[in-house]
């Protein structure tokens, strides 16, 4: 038996992949269900209920969805380029932390759509900074950007401790250890009333097209793809690898930051060391059941995002632990690398 | 003589596509025989099915007057056949040992014979005439050294019937010539080879015998010393085919000059003191055995390297070093040596190829957006202008056969009309029918006016394109020679580093 490279990938194949692996993914992650002496399908219907059985619960679906399309974002477009960025999770953090720090008294006075506006920007700013480093260490000296990126993490979250411990605490708190909020002027207005659900829906979702232009149909885009397939060609066709790894770098690390920021200033206002389940992580899964494609990674958020909501729903009813929900994410990268594959490549005998 | 190899009426087919078609063959004991075609005539598919690496739809395949089972490679191995890959297939991290003894011990032995394996390494390295440092590490060898361990991995196997795909694509001219001395020799004790070929010389130098493939089929067997090359080169082709011809004209102004140059590539000297003038409607050659300097000279030429030392012009302005961007944007059109590594992003479709150069022009992008519609209509224009085969704009470009990629990237060059074009091996690995059609191209481009310089290890090519020749020896660059003056003989010395300086040479 050999693997054989396929000439092209047929639209329907490269389509029905992420939801054969996710299928894959549900079936093994049944075996453990049952191991915990729960149906499966039983267990899986109380999820769809949790995540879409009613009005609240799909606003709640979304709400979480919101970063995971921006962290997703931010994985798709570095991995295009081949720079495998791990350090989303980092990067939200850090956006987070700079959006509570500068939109909390800073710019207070602003009308509440330019101070919005502004404070995306610096939640960018932040996610753009922390990639920066890595960046120019893996172009100036080839230190491999896996490390470094992902040893940032840690270090960005015991920062973020520090901070909301010492100068950004909460005096308001009660002596829970969380950051200053975000101006009220400042917060996101809700896309559905009485809901957590807010309008950081319709920015990422804009976001998402904007990234797909970016990388679809612009030189920067193009030059990008190019670089990450084949950096010797591209540098031989004049296409200059460190303005573009760095651009794509500021790209994904703002999106990532973006996603910190948005999360404040929709949904917590301040920070916490626990305000993102593994959002940073979960945005690479994102990524590779999308196929790095823009469109494909609001559907697979969308998909996680129901993961995430349904197990802890799924969790109440049956008894079954919550961390199922990590399971089966987890489950479905590797059943999705699996997938991609054999998309690829075709078994011969 | 006995007949070792039989294969009898072998069919394959990869869907649509009929890559063997009722092709027999024999070999008999002691013989060399060549197997010669174009790329895509199915010489490859054919050996793979007799190593077991592929099942063939019909025939049979008999080795020693027993049938192989079918696409099992071990049968092979154990009935006596050994195959050296185009593209080896060693650990690059192991020992020369290692990756000879490695796969030959059952895997249940507690310990690795070591010593056993050394002294019968030795042994056949002896024998054959195939010398090698059993503890060097492989990554650390040449390609001529590693090919050699390919060669003693299939003997210490046993093997009695050597197949060699495509033997001598990466051997400079010499360590070929020496790979077919020790072939010659293997066939003294008793064994049988086959190689695998699209050069008509080595196969008339080397074979006893030739099987000629074309479009799956075997047209023609016929043996060595009662064809020509003439006669190879039709039955593969299916027609005649004839290289172009230089025709004699003016040239004009100095356009791209090298004064002194130095260059240095990963931190050792690869260009020392090189000058060279290539004047308008002129190609000028650089012949050389392959690694003494080609690489630096091509990467300085790209705007990859900068000069150390000297001064590189084009029409009296310093370029050296100004990057690839730049070269381009001053009308230097570049060939790359190694097509797949430079010369194409194999994933993109070939319309982004074609433009991937010139992305910035305003022809092909407005404001940073790429301007699809041009860029697709450029492509499509290549391809026809340049005869591309089995090619539309939306093809992966890695989907191309060599000369197809070839003529893409020669036509990506050309129609931006460059004052200058670098062409750095432009017909290595291609077959006949498509070097013909590279030669024309970059003909035609010197009667345009182009400066072409043509970086070549292919003697026959440099003196049939160039006006003047220059030898590139260690680093060096021989004064130049035209091409009138240029005899076998003189450019042989060139090669060698024995030329006369001009007097008023510093």
């Amino acid at each position: 038996m050999r693997l054989e490279r396929r000439a092209s990938v047929p639209w329907a194949l490269a389509a029905t992949a992420p939801l054969a692996a996710i299928a894959a993914a549900l079936a093994l992650a049944a075996g453990l269900i049952l191991a915990a002496g729960v149906n499966p399908f039983a267990a899986y219907a109380e999820m769809v209920k949790g995540a879409l059985g009613s009005r609240l619960a799909v606003t709640e679906m979304l709400t979480r969805a919101v970063p995971l399309m921006l962290t997703g974002l931010a994985a798709a477009v570095a991995f295009r380029a081949r720079l495998w960025n791990i350090g989303g999770e980092g990067q939200f953090y850090l956006g987070a932390l700079a959006v509570a720090w500068v939109g909390h008294d800073l710019i207070s006075g602003l009308p509440p759509a330019l101070g919005i506006a502004v404070l995306m920007v610096v939640g960018m700013a932040a996610g753009a900074l922390l990639l920066a480093g890595p960046a120019f260490l893996r172009l100036r000296f080839g230190v491999d950007e896996v490390v470094t990126t992902l040893l940032l993490n840690f270090i960005v979250i015991l920062f973020v401790g520090l901070m909301i411990e010492g100068p950004l605490r909460d005096p308001l708190a009660f002596g829970w250890p969380q950051s200053v909020p975000v101006d009220d002027a400042f917060r996101l207005p809700d896309l559905v009333p009485r809901t957590r659900l807010h309008i950081g829906l319709l920015i990422a979702l804009a976001v998402a097209g904007v990234v797909w232009l970016i990388l679809a149909r612009t030189v920067f885009g193009t030059e990008a793809r190019a670089a990450g397939f084949n950096a010797r060609a591209a540098e031989f066709a004049g296409v200059s690898l460190p303005r573009t790894i760095m651009g794509v770098a500021l790209l994904s690390g703002g999106l990532a930051g973006l996603a910190g920021g948005i999360e404040v200033m929709g949904v917590t206002g301040g920070v916490t060391t626990t305000m993102s389940p593994g959002f940073g992580y979960a945005g690479i899964v994102v990524a590779m059941l999308a196929a790095l494609h823009p469109a494909g990674v609001v559907a697979a958020a969308v998909f996680v995002a129901t993961v995430f909501v349904g197990a802890d729903a799924m969790s109440r009813a049956t008894g079954v632990p919550s961390f199922i929900a990590d399971v089966i994410v987890a489950l479905a990268l590797l059943t999705m690398l699996v997938a991609l594959l054999f998309t690829s490549y075709r078994v011969r005998r | 003589m006995t007949t070792v190899l039989h294969l009898d009426r072998i069919t394959k087919r990869f869907g649509a596509l009929t890559a063997n078609d009722a092709v027999t063959l024999e070999l008999k004991e002691g013989e060399i025989l060549a197997l010669l075609g174009e790329n895509g005539a199915g010489k490859t598919t054919l050996m793979n099915i007799l190593f077991g690496h592929y099942a063939a739809d019909e025939g049979r395949v008999e080795v020693f007057g027993r049938e192989l089972p079918p696409g099992r490679p071990r049968a092979a191995i154990e009935a006596g056949v050994g195959m050296v890959h185009q593209h080896f297939t060693l650990a690059g991290n192991l020992s020369v040992l290692d990756n000879v003894m490695l796969g030959s011990e059952p895997l249940l032995r507690l310990r690795s014979r070591r010593d056993e394996g050394r002294a019968r390494l030795m042994a056949l390295s002896e024998q054959f005439g195939l010398p090698v440092e059993p503890d060097a590490r492989v990554a650390r060898l040449s390609v001529g050294e590693r090919q050699r361990v390919e060669i003693l991995k299939a003997l210490y196997r046993d093997a009695r019937i050597l197949i060699l795909d495509e033997p001598t694509a990466v051997l400079a001219r010499p360590e070929a010539q020496r790979l077919f001395e020790i072939l010659r020799g293997m066939t003294g004790q008793g064994l049988s080879i086959i190689f695998i070929s699209h050069k008509l010389n080595e196969v008339m130098a080397a074979s006893d015998r030739v099987a000629v493939l074309r479009g799956g089929r075997k047209v023609a067997e016929r043996k060595t010393p009662e064809t020509s090359p003439e006669d190879l080169a039709e039955l593969m082709v299916g027609r005649r085919v004839t290289r172009p011809r230089r025709q004699a004209h003016a040239v004009g102004a100095p356009r791209l000059v090298a004064e002194a140059v130095t260059v240095q590539l990963d931190g050792k000297t690869a260009l020392e003191n090189v000058s060279f003038t290539v004047h308008a409607g002129e190609i000028l050659g650089i012949v050389g055995v392959s690694g003494n300097g080609q690489a630096a000279l091509g990467a300085l030429l790209s705007g990859i390297a900068a000069p150390e030392g000297g001064r590189l012009t084009l029409e009296g302005r310093e370029i050296g070093g100004l990057g690839p961007r730049a070269f381009i944007a001053e009308g230097i059109g570049r060939v790359p040596e190694d097509r797949h590594a430079e010369g194409v992003v194999g994933e993109l479709p070939v319309w982004e190829n074609s433009v991937l150069e010139r992305l910035a022009a305003p022809e092909f992008s407005t404001r940073g957006f790429v301007r699809r519609a041009a860029a697709r209509a450029h492509a499509a224009g290549l391809i026809e202008r340049f005869d591309v085969r089995g090619a539309t704009p939306e093809t992966r470009i890695r989907l191309l056969s060599g000369g197809n990629m070839q003529k893409l990237i020669l036509g990506r060059v050309l129609s931006a009309g460059p004052k200058v074009i670098l062409a750095n091996q432009p017909t290595r690995g291609l077959d006949e029918g498509a070097i013909a059609a590279v030669h024309a191209e970059l003909l035609a481009a010197r009667s345009e006016g182009a400066a072409i310089i043509l970086i070549s290890e292919e003697l026959e090519e440099a003196v049939g394109l160039s006006d003047r020749l220059q030898a590139i020896v260690g680093g060096r660059l021989s004064t130049p020679v035209s091409a009138e003056e240029a005899d076998p003989r003189r450019l042989g010395l060139m090669m060698a580093g024995v030329w006369e300086e001009p007097e008023d040479a510093a």
